[in-house]
């Protein structure tokens, strides 16, 4: 019987020949990310331990991005004790460097890596075709301390996607329909595979956006074979791959789902729920009070290329707050250099440093009650960007720069053709 | 109409700005009321509980410099406070304070003779009594009197405007 | 016997041709602002006070600063009601994310050369960098101005202050006001006008006229005043005018005091822990460590003090596990800097740049510190627990100073 590329990686990361959904192994970790939402909490525990060690400190990374910069004391306090923790300790530590996850994508991620993360979203490892999960600081913790720790073998969701994204099509849509079609626990547990011609379409930053936002199907992880893509974005990036893993053919799938990518169309996910998507198109002027670009779903150069090329000759409505976060400062800087913060700036966008901003709803950017929010950010919950009766929904960059805009939801094909 | 009143006071240094009066992070709650909790909290964060209504400041010089935070003024009056004393007061929040009907009385002998609890008796325009000693005071310029007469700026413009007798 | 700056532009502004320091008098105002965080009061106040129109709604300028990004859940409150407010009385200049409200009062275009201007912030000082009568007040003062059109003010006593020569490479014009604070006290021009001149401020820029101008209200004052020239009129965008001519003190004046210095005299110098008048030189804190340094404000955040701080880290980085946080004044500022280079310079160092706005001088957001830390920054205020807890130190610096303080992760002096 063959193994999907999840079970691969964790026979590897267990050092066994094979492994089958269901099945509990201990695994060798290769990475433990975490951020200043939750590393204050592990540190606390971790001090708590009779004999506290860290088994190797080259395999942990440290992320300040949640709230940079910092909003209150209390930020500050739980950042302060991560910062000199990590100094104390030597681990590698990124302060307003950008979010967690483009950063470790841009730097650390490796094919065939088992991955724990202090964050929900470590799934999008999986675009570079590595194992990432996000963990709570308990885990952490004891993963920190002894290096391993122990993995439930997923059943494994198959998607093939064949045709291609049409022109004004995201990834970010394609992801968004999937959610809907199989719903906020569609995938509890389980591992979503990607695969096909289709995936072949894709570039790295959409292959990111897809792996990114698997939790909000439930997803324990979600991944894609390393193909010439993405050994090229990683060889770009000066790394190797730790191994580069394939499907079996006969590899045994909960289920199978076929996804035809040019029958995608522009979508939204509607308040509070990730997986209540729609056609854009039944959204259509819906009055809008903040418009978010960033996360590390969509805050990528490629994202704010689309955004820049629907916003040069046009203007953000006068009064929406429109926030472009870069998901890392790489890309603060390549935008920088590819003048598209000048297009941002001169249509009245507010530019902000690489942070998590308003996806994580805590400061830079928050909104008020009763107000509306389209977001490129991983979540609309209830009160996730900020008060609890507000509202968000959760669109493509390039859906979310035309409601920007207009004012109101609507997508970039519909926006009044540009002065002069 | 020289009134007379005796209070028991709360000391302070001089310089006492502003964001010690009340911090930025609380300037956007809905109500002035809601930032009583957090009056003087950088410099004394016990205090606001332990004011009670009908207590007087006395403080040093330069009370209330910095920022123009008709806040800070507001909110030493929601506390109950009935006077501030001080030896001199910074331009912008003494006129918020008018503005406001805060009674603020510049004496500067009155802050190194006395200390926490201690109870002073004011005659406003004339004097102030503590521990047996009488510090005299001055009285307040006529244009301001005129806003203090008519209860505070918005009254004098609810007058003006024939909202009010 | 001679007026005042401060005399001459009050007689001509209500017309009363001998009002002297001390006389009551009332003034036409040409221009008032006011900014997020007060919008709300001032709505309520004005409407309490029963006025149903706004005297000149042409002269109203509302600012979103102090809240934006919002950090807040009740922060975008304010924005609603200050949209609300503008739609309901027809104001049309509103600035939504544009920057700081006193970077953009003159920058913008509003204020001239001899207009009486109020804001209800205690830096509204700043216009006297352009030789406005501009003066901080609170919200209820504020209310009465936009129904009335008009505010008593008592003209106030002058200190004059006289700087001469060159200053040394290392030293700006926030060494010199800070200097000058230090000297004066925080107490020390309370209910003056401060009134510049000299070899030293007639070289300076506008936009360093602007930062001691700005840094008047820490000494007290009422205001600050500098005498317009041709690089005022090229500020402004206006032609310069004769009238300009008289927008000065008369030498025999009755001043209450009159300081002098020479520039070649004075150094880089330092605000410390936590009032703004205790000034040190830098020399005397070397070695220090820092935690963040702070490059922004309405002090600092323009384009030449980028331009210094950039000049210092080219080609440098900032020293491990200190951030060093840049918040430009205003987004003209902000796009002038990413087309000559200069962000890129700073982001090269590894600055974190955020979005034009009050940042972390406001204190509601922008970097804020907890106990045992240390920061440098370049905005106005040093007060207990302004950035943090009452246990954070805060060292106000000029922009060169700061950027220095970034790439040693200590206290050090430029160059």
């Amino acid at each position: 019987m063959g193994m999907t590329l999840a079970e691969k990686i964790i026979a590897s990361a267990a050092g066994v020949e094979s492994v089958r959904p269901g099945d509990i192994h201990t695994v060798e970790l290769d990475l433990l990310m975490s951020n200043d939402g939750t590393t204050h909490l592990t540190i606390d525990m971790y001090h708590k331990l009779r004999h506290p060690h860290i088994a190797d400190v080259n395999k942990l990374v440290w992320i300040v991005d949640h709230n940079m910069p910092s909003d209150s004391p209390k930020t500050a306090a739980s950042q302060k004790k991560m910062r000199d923790f990590a100094k104390e300790n030597g681990i590698p530590f990124y302060e307003g460097k950008g979010v967690c996850h483009q950063i470790m994508m841009e730097n650390h991620v490796r094919p065939g890596q088992l991955i724990f993360g202090a964050d929900s979203h470590t799934c999008a490892y999986g675009a570079l075709g590595a194992f990432g999960t996000g963990v709570g600081c308990t885990d952490y913790l004891y993963a920190m301390v002894t290096g391993k720790s122990w993995v439930l073998v997923p059943e494994s969701l198959k998607f093939n996607l064949t045709g291609k994204l049409n022109h004004g099509v995201t990834a970010r849509d394609l992801i968004l329909t999937i959610i809907g079609r199989i719903g906020a626990n569609g995938a509890n547990y389980k591992a979503m595979e990607f695969s096909g011609e289709g995936l072949k379409t894709l570039t790295m930053s959409d292959r990111i956006a897809v792996c990114n936002l698997c939790v909000e199907a439930g997803a324990k992880t979600a991944l894609m074979e390393a193909d010439e893509v993405a050994l090229d974005y990683l060889s770009s990036r000066g790394r190797t791959p730790k191994a580069v893993f394939h499907a079996d053919e006969d590899a045994a799938y909960a289920q199978t789902y076929e996804v035809n990518l040019s029958e995608i169309v522009p979508v939204v996910a509607k308040p509070h729920f990730v997986d209540q998507v729609v056609p854009a198109a039944e959204c259509l002027g819906t009055h809008i009070d903040e418009a978010f670009l960033g996360s590390c779903n969509n805050g990528r150069i490629e994202d704010l290329r689309a955004a820049a090329a629907i916003l040069k000759g046009r203007k953000v409505a006068d009064t929406v707050r429109f926030l472009v976060v870069p998901a890392s400062g790489e890309i603060y800087r390549q935008a920088l250099e590819e003048g598209l913060l000048t297009t941002f700036m001169e249509a009245g966008a507010i530019v902000m440093n690489a942070n998590c901003s308003v996806c994580w709803g805590s400061c830079q950017g928050v909104i008020g009650e009763g107000e509306t929010l389209i977001s490129t950010g991983t979540r609309n919950f209830k009160g996730r960007a900020g008060h609890p009766g507000s509202f968000v929904y959760l669109a493509s960059a390039e859906t979310v720069t035309a409601s920007a805009i207009a004012g109101e939801i609507t997508t970039a094909d519909r926006l009044p053709k540009r002065e002069g | 109409m020289a009134e007379t009143f005796t209070a028991r006071i709360w000391v302070m240094d001089n310089d006492i700005d502003t964001d010690i009066v009340i911090p930025t992070e609380y300037l956007a709650l809905k109500t002035v009321q809601d930032m009583t909790p957090y009056a003087f909290s950088p410099l004394r964060p016990e205090l606001a509980v332990q004011i009670q209504p009908g207590d007087v400041i006395v403080a040093g010089s330069n009370f209330g410099c910095g920022s123009s935070r008709e806040q800070a003024p507001e909110v030493i009056k929601a506390l109950g406070i009935r006077a501030v004393i001080a030896g001199s007061f910074a331009r912008i929040f003494y006129r918020n304070a008018i503005n406001n009907g805060l009674l603020l009385i510049e004496c500067p002998a009155l802050r190194g003779d006395v200390s926490d609890g201690d109870e002073v008796t004011v005659e406003v325009g004339k004097s102030i009594t503590c521990k047996g000693k009488t510090y005299p005071i001055g009285a307040l310029p006529d244009n301001l009197l005129d806003i203090i007469n008519a209860g505070g700026l918005v009254k004098a413009m609810r007058r003006r405007n024939g909202l009010e007798g | 016997m001679g007026a005042t700056y401060i005399e001459k532009l009050l007689r001509r502004n209500t017309g009363e041709k001998t009002a002297k320091a001390g006389d009551i008098v009332t003034a036409k105002v040409d221009w008032v602002m006011i900014h997020d965080i007060f919008i709300p009061f001032v709505k309520d106040k004005f409407e309490e006070m029963g006025f149903t129109q706004i005297w000149d709604p042409d002269k109203v300028v509302l600012i979103y600063d102090h809240l934006v990004p919002a950090s807040q859940l009740d922060d975008p409150r304010h924005h609603k009601i200050g949209n609300q407010f503008a739609a309901q009385y027809g104001l049309t200049h509103v600035h939504r994310s544009d920057g700081i409200c006193h970077q953009l009062m003159t920058e913008a275009g509003y204020v001239k050369p001899g207009d009486v201007v109020f804001g209800t912030d205690s830096h509204t000082t700043t216009y006297g960098c352009v030789g406005a009568f501009s003066s901080g007040i609170g919200y209820t003062e504020m209310a009465a101005i936009l129904g009335t059109g008009e505010l008593w003010v008592k003209v106030p006593e002058t200190i004059k202050i006289v700087i001469d020569g060159e200053l040394p490479e290392n030293v700006a014009s926030k060494d010199v006001i800070l200097r000058i604070i230090g000297d004066l006290t925080a107490a020390g021009a309370s209910y003056c006008a401060l009134e510049f001149s000299g070899s030293t401020v007639e070289a300076m820029s506008v936009a360093s006229r602007m930062t001691m101008a700005n840094m008047a209200i820490e000494a007290g004052a009422k205001c600050a005043l500098f005498t317009p020239d041709e690089k005022t009129a090229e500020y402004c965008n206006i032609p310069v005018s004769p009238q300009w001519a008289d927008f000065k003190g008369d030498e025999d004046a009755a001043y209450l005091k009159t300081l002098h210095y020479q520039a070649e005299e004075l150094v880089p110098v330092l605000a410390c822990p936590s009032q703004v008048d205790k000034i040190r030189p830098v020399s005397e804190l070397e070695g220090l460590t820092i935690d963040q340094v702070f490059l922004g404000s309405c002090t600092n955040g323009r384009l030449e003090d980028l331009h210094r701080a950039a000049q210092v880290v080219r080609g440098k980085k900032v020293a491990p596990f200190v951030k060093f946080i840049v918040t430009p004044a205003s987004r003209k500022i902000y796009l002038e800097a990413l087309a000559d280079g200069t962000l890129a310079t700073l982001a090269d160092a590894g600055a974190i740049i955020t979005h034009p706005g009050c940042g972390l001088c406001c204190g509601r957001t922008g970097g804020i510190l907890t106990d045992g830390e240390r920061v440098v920054a370049t905005n106005n205020r040093n007060f207990l627990g302004r950035m943090g807890t009452s246990k954070v130190e805060i060292y106000l610096a000029s922009p060169a100073t700061a950027a220095a303080c970034a790439i040693a992760g200590k206290i050090t002096i430029p160059n």
